[in-house]
């Protein structure tokens, strides 16, 4: 009984929380202005635009997450053997994140601009200003910059729980440096490497503020799509209907990257 | 066994207890959200009642809110949104009984067409005999008559350039913003309809225009422009131009003007291909609960000096033509700023924009998402 009651306030938090925005999505999704069933607005991605806008956004996303893992993994490894300060480093890579996102992303829009703080002192060195920003990079930079902690800390986690024996013993069998942190640490940390993907790949996937901010209005994206079907477009039908088929596809992602995980574990255990 | 029943029993008493108690928060829940205006009615209530008012974040002079609420006794409750489609669903769910709503030319003509709006008793607002003839005849496209909406503001867009770094003068048409030499120095607007009015002027169409293959043109225009543009915006053209990250920028009027009173060097243009003509209105939804208090609120910004104070901190143009002609008289050199008061010639080969049915908008949209996604 107890434990019922105390799980109370999650069963009213999932069902006002996500069973019932679910349902509406469903049936927005499925059905088509009049409230007739179709299933058009699911098909509807196979349009020019919107495949489009998807495949952009998965490029960009997956560059973005290749990106932070090349941040974060080496850093997690030279952490592992930080003793004193190293609380203190993680906390530094997380202190941005104390501010709010867009004020960061907004940051990046000062420092970027043609008129911005890194154009001002190219120009004052006498150089051509550069177009920095409203490009594909600036997006991408945007993403790495407000998701990396989500790569950092699970990588990091997983890295600093396996045993200094571990790594000792692999390299009193005489492996190199290079064959340590291949062949031990990195296939031990994919756990951790996993959630820290799909904590970055996701939210890159499907952000539209960011694209916004950095794009230009010329960068579009599936998230960007879905925005202005919702606000500008009007059509809620569509942009549901779309929105069902992002998470189709992060589910599949995730179940692929679920198998992948286990099955790791599996070979780690033989 | 008696033993065991009998805890069954009870652990179904309490399984029914947890569920009333979910079920009668869900019900709280619910009705906090559909009454909170009326609990911020009892408590905030003014001698004479209290007005809700709908309408765009600082777009009315606070202390024109202060002297209302002292003059009439009437308690005002300003909520603000961002955009006409964000107010839209908030009415037409009439989740909120808002009493007086501000809305763009094509708004009122939608919300008209959806039966959303009420007429708005003109006895009660004597004041609006202040009303321009420019405005009532803008007003016969979207409101014939002004039964549902009057005009609050006007206002135009155009063309915003830094005569720095570009010659005064040089810019005068639309298709100027199609020259390569601008290459990274134009800013367009990041909205549907201002963004194919541009094209479609150019191409010599009407602003409203339901030809399929018009619209096509426009949105193929647009996409050869999309390389030689800085940056699609809204509200950040104006920084960006005071910044000089951009040089040229695509403007409603208002914004302009307060360019130009922090950079005199920002020189306004209307087109000469004509151009959009806007109106913010107020109207007073079917479910307003204080609908005299609205009209109150009407008439009072009809009043000319209450029309000067808004012209003073909006600096829109105002329907009123009391207000203007004190204007001329304190400000005579507003009169030579094209973007406060348009050349008339020009003025008269701009549209207003038309609510123009499902059908049509999803061939808006339909094309200016294949330019932005191009």
């Amino acid at each position: 009984m107890n434990k019922k009651a105390l799980s109370a306030p999650y069963v009213i938090w999932i069902i006002g929380g996500t069973l019932i925005p679910l349902a509406l999505m469903l049936y927005y999704g499925l059905t088509d202005g009049e409230g007739s069933f179709t299933l058009s607005n699911i098909l509807a991605i196979g349009e020019p635009g919107h495949l489009k806008a998807l495949l952009t956004a998965l490029l960009l996303a997956a560059v973005s997450t290749l990106i932070c893992f090349l941040l974060a993994f080496p850093i997690a490894v030279l952490l592992r053997r930080v003793k004193r300060a190293k609380g203190l480093i993680i906390f530094l890579f997380l202190l941005p994140m104390w501010m709010n996102f867009l004020l960061r992303t907004m940051a990046w829009q000062v420092l970027l601009e043609k008129g911005g703080v890194i154009n001002s002192i190219i120009s004052w060195l006498g150089f051509e200003k550069l177009r920095l920003i409203n490009t594909p990079g600036a997006v991408i930079m945007g993403m790495v910059y407000d998701f990396l902690p989500f790569m950092l800390l699970p990588i990091n986690n997983a890295v600093s729980k396996i045993a200094l024996s571990t790594t000792e013993a692999a390299y009193d069998l005489g492996a190199s440096e290079m064959q340590v942190v291949f062949k031990v640490v990195l296939p031990l940390s994919v756990p951790g490497i996993v959630s820290g993907i799909t904590m970055v790949f996701v939210p890159a996937l499907t952000t539209f503020v960011i694209s916004n901010m950095l794009g230009g209005g010329k960068i579009y994206l599936i998230g960007n799509i879905i925005e202005q079907e919702f606000t500008v477009g009007d059509n809620w039908n569509l942009g549901a209907g779309l929105s069902i088929v992002m998470m189709v596809f992060i589910l599949i992602s995730m179940l692929f990257i679920a198998k992948f995980d286990k099955d790791v574990e599996e070979d780690l255990a033989i | 066994m008696n033993n065991t029943k009998m805890i069954s029993r009870f652990s179904l008493f309490k399984r029914m207890v947890l569920f009333a108690i979910i079920i009668s928060m869900l019900c709280t829940m619910l009705s906090a959200c559909s009454s909170s205006g009326d609990d911020e009615d009892t408590a905030t209530v003014g001698e004479n009642g209290v007005v809700y008012v709908y309408n765009y974040g600082d777009y009315v002079d606070p202390d024109v809110v202060d002297m209302f609420e002292e003059e009439t006794g009437i308690k005002v409750i300003y909520d603000t949104f961002d955009t006409n489609e964000e107010m839209y669903p908030i009415i037409s769910s009439s989740s909120v009984k808002y009493d007086v709503v501000g809305a763009g030319d094509y708004m009122v003509e939608k919300m008209i067409q959806n039966d959303l709006l009420s007429e708005i008793n003109h006895d009660n607002v004597p004041n609006f005999k202040y009303a321009s003839e420019m405005c009532l005849e803008f007003a016969e496209g979207y409101d014939p008559g002004n039964v549902y909406s009057m005009p609050y503001t006007w206002g135009t867009v155009g063309i915003l350039y830094n005569s720095r770094n570009i010659p005064d003068g040089e810019i005068t048409l639309w298709s100027d913003l199609w020259k390569d030499k601008y290459y990274d120095d134009i800013m367009m607007m990041d909205s549907l309809r201002d963004g194919l009015m541009i094209p479609l002027k150019i191409l010599g169409c009407s602003c409203n225009t339901s030809n399929e293959d018009e619209i096509s043109k426009a949105a193929d225009k647009l996409i050869e422009q999309k390389e030689l543009v800085y940056k699609y915006a809204t509200d950040a053209i104006r920084d960006l131009l005071l910044n000089e990250s951009a040089n040229i920028g695509v403007i409603y009027s208002g914004e302009a003007i307060y360019c130009q009173e922090d950079d005199e060097d920002m020189h306004y243009v209307l087109p000469e291909e004509g151009s959009n003509i806007w109106f913010d209105t107020w109207t007073i939804p079917k479910v307003a609960e204080n609908k005299e208090n609205a009209e109150k609120w009407i008439n009072f910004m009809y009043r000319p000096d209450i029309a000067l104070k808004t012209y003073e901190y909006l600096h829109y143009g105002t329907p009123n033509v009391e207000a203007e002609k004190m204007i001329a008289e304190l400000y005579p050199e507003d009169f030579e700023n094209p973007a406060l008061f348009p050349d008339e010639s020009l003025i008269a080969k701009c549209e207003t924009y038309h609510y123009l049915g499902k059908e049509t908008d999803a061939i808006y949209n339909k094309y200016w998402k294949k330019f932005k996604a191009s």
